[in-house]
């Protein structure tokens, strides 16, 4: 069961996860980011690296999240690799606090 | 010493620059190595880029710390093989810091220099009877059943029915669930031949995991701690009476920047209530802290001490009660931390087991060397899993590139001079081709066996198939 990048991710893509990745098996766009399913050996050292928690193993996700799954196959194979941190979109670190996960 | 053409300084250009790479050693060829070098050849920097390593294989870590039934895990190495077939980097196999060549040769030849040697000496415990016969630490058993060079002769007890393994981070669980599986379980994984063998023998039949802290405190991954619950001859256990939280555990545990902690705590509860199917258990315990291994020649019993938390959430410290107690084994594997090794001529922290930095710059560089980096473990203790070395070396990297201005602006000779010099010496080095040799014919070997490779456990042998030469 291969990780996914979750709601958190929209509009804030932080991208400190591409950063650990081992097998660069990060995508973005505009908005998010991606996990490529066949590419991620499920090792989890992106899950810290989220600053907003966006990041889960399939099995731990609830039911209003299973959709993350097929988006993340989905989209991964349609948008590139990114492999270097990215300026986080406008209004991120807003969005971060928003979600209770701001700087302490 | 390098010949003197080599070195001849001519006025330059700016180091990093097509007529003047940037040419950088890198010593040792875990992760951390790599991503290093992943890093230099990605910068807008022209660069050259040599990873030394001890041993004729490559990949350190994701080779003989990743379990052999991860094999998913192990698969970055083919990222690594992809960094490596860069015609800018060199894979220099079976040399050895300060045996086949100093800091002084580097300095020669080289830019500057990555130490990247990870951690790959254990932490003690400090009790009495530490060192006593069927005491060894994770490092020697982990090193054994991945077919290390190093520990491919120790040998290990596997008579009596019960092992205990101190620690509970995700290497002790690697441990439990190598001691844990059957044989058949593990047939068709990387392990190393003379570790199956061994454990097909095991008469274990009861696991201990100890850990000085309570369930929130504990380090797992909970993929790793699931599994556990997944094994086909071993049920998990918790003590249903470690479970009960204090005020600051509930408070550790609601942490919603700490998610592991409440999946972790819901893995345990549901071990708690586990019926013994299975003929093997492993036993999780809490709030225990080692105080004496104990036997007449060899390990008989452990003793321990109950602890309690004493502390503000998020800062507890386990203390002891004077409540002691003692658990009968034959085996112990002590996984409490890793330290790195001391290289000759640089400044190490014994404390903390790494080599003193500020962002990846060591803190040193007598007069007239060259500057020294440090990336992964050796930099900043062991944490983090594989991939929190890429941000690590990432970041040593920018330190290094940050700092180009500030070196002597002379052109360095870099691998040919290197390799000159090592060749003088006598030493047998082993390309990355000579890897390939060595890698396609663990693949062979492993075929009709069922398991992706049989590893070569000798350096002889790894010596002899890298030549290509049947």
């Amino acid at each position: 069961m291969p990780h996914v990048v979750t709601g958190n991710c929209s509009d804030c893509r932080f991208t400190d996860c591409v950063l650990v990745c081992p097998v660069a098996c990060f995508h973005g766009d505009d908005h998010r980011m991606y996990i490529d399913p066949i590419a991620c050996v499920d090792c989890a050292a992106c899950v810290p690296a989220c600053p907003v928690h966006a990041i889960s193993e399939s099995a731990d996700l609830s039911q209003d999240q299973q959709m993350w799954i097929q988006i993340n196959a989905d989209k991964s194979g349609s948008t590139p690799v990114i492999r270097s941190k990215q300026t986080p979109l406008a209004g991120a670190e807003e969005r971060r606090a928003a979600l209770g996960y701001g700087p302490s | 010493m390098v010949p003197a053409r080599h070195i001849e300084p001519v006025a330059v250009n700016a180091i990093g620059s097509a007529d003047n790479p940037l040419r950088v050693a890198i010593i040792g060829s875990g992760p951390s190595g790599f991503y290093a070098a992943e890093a230099l050849l990605q910068s807008e920097h022209t660069s050259e880029v040599d990873i030394l390593e001890r041993l004729p294989v490559p990949y350190g870590l994701v080779r003989y710390g990743v379990a052999p039934d991860h094999p998913r895990l192990k698969d970055v190495a083919n990222t690594y093989a992809e960094i490596a077939r860069d015609p800018r980097l060199s894979f220099i196999g079976n040399v050895t810091f300060g045996k086949d060549f100093t800091l002084r040769d580097l300095a020669d030849c080289y830019h500057a220099v990555i130490l990247a040697t990870g951690a790959a000496t254990d932490r003690k415990l400090g009790i009495p009877g530490e060192d006593i016969q069927g005491s060894h630490a994770a490092t020697s058993f982990v090193g054994w059943y991945n077919g290390h060079p190093d520990y491919r002769d120790l040998v290990l007890d596997f008579s009596g029915d019960s092992a205990i393994i101190i620690g509970q981070g995700n290497v002790a669980i690697d441990v439990c669930r190598i001691l844990a599986k059957s044989s058949d379980e593990l047939r068709k994984t990387d392990i190393a031949a003379h570790a199956l063998d061994a454990l097909a023998e095991s008469r274990i039949r009861e696991i201990h995991l100890i850990g000085r802290r309570g369930p929130v405190q504990s380090r797992f991954t909970t993929k790793e701690l699931r599994e556990l619950g997944q094994l086909s001859e071993c049920d998990p256990f918790v003590d249903p009476n470690d479970l009960p939280l204090s005020d600051a555990c509930q408070s550790e545990l609601a942490d919603v920047r700490e998610p592991t902690r409440a999946r972790n705590f819901d893995v345990f509860r549901s071990f708690a209530s586990r019926q013994r199917e299975k003929p093997k258990c492993c036993r999780i315990h809490f709030f225990l802290s080692p105080r004496e291994a104990r036997g007449e020649h060899k390990l008989e019993e452990l003793v321990l001490e109950r602890t309690r938390l004493v502390g503000a959430a998020g800062r507890q410290e386990a203390i002891g009660t004077g409540q002691m107690l003692s658990i009968r084994a034959g085996l112990m594997i002590r996984s409490v931390g890793y330290s790195g090794r001391a290289l000759e001529g640089i400044p190490f922290d014994d404390a903390r087991g790494t080599i003193p930095n500020k962002n990846g710059r060591a803190e040193m560089t007598p007069a007239g060397e060259c500057p020294v980096y440090v990336a992964g473990w050796i930099k900043r203790g062991p944490t983090g899993i594989i991939g929190t070395n890429r941000a690590d070396s990432m970041a040593t990297v920018a330190t290094l590139l940050a700092d180009l201005p500030t070196f002597r602006s002379q052109q360095k000779p870099g691998r040919e001079a290197f390799a000159f010099l090592l060749a003088q010496r006598a030493t047998r080095l082993v390309s990355f081709q000579g890897w390939e040799m060595i890698d396609q014919a663990e693949k062979v070997r492993g075929t009709p066996l069922g398991k992706p490779r049989e590893k070569f456990t000798r350096i002889s042998e790894m010596l002899a198939v890298s030549t290509g030469r049947p």
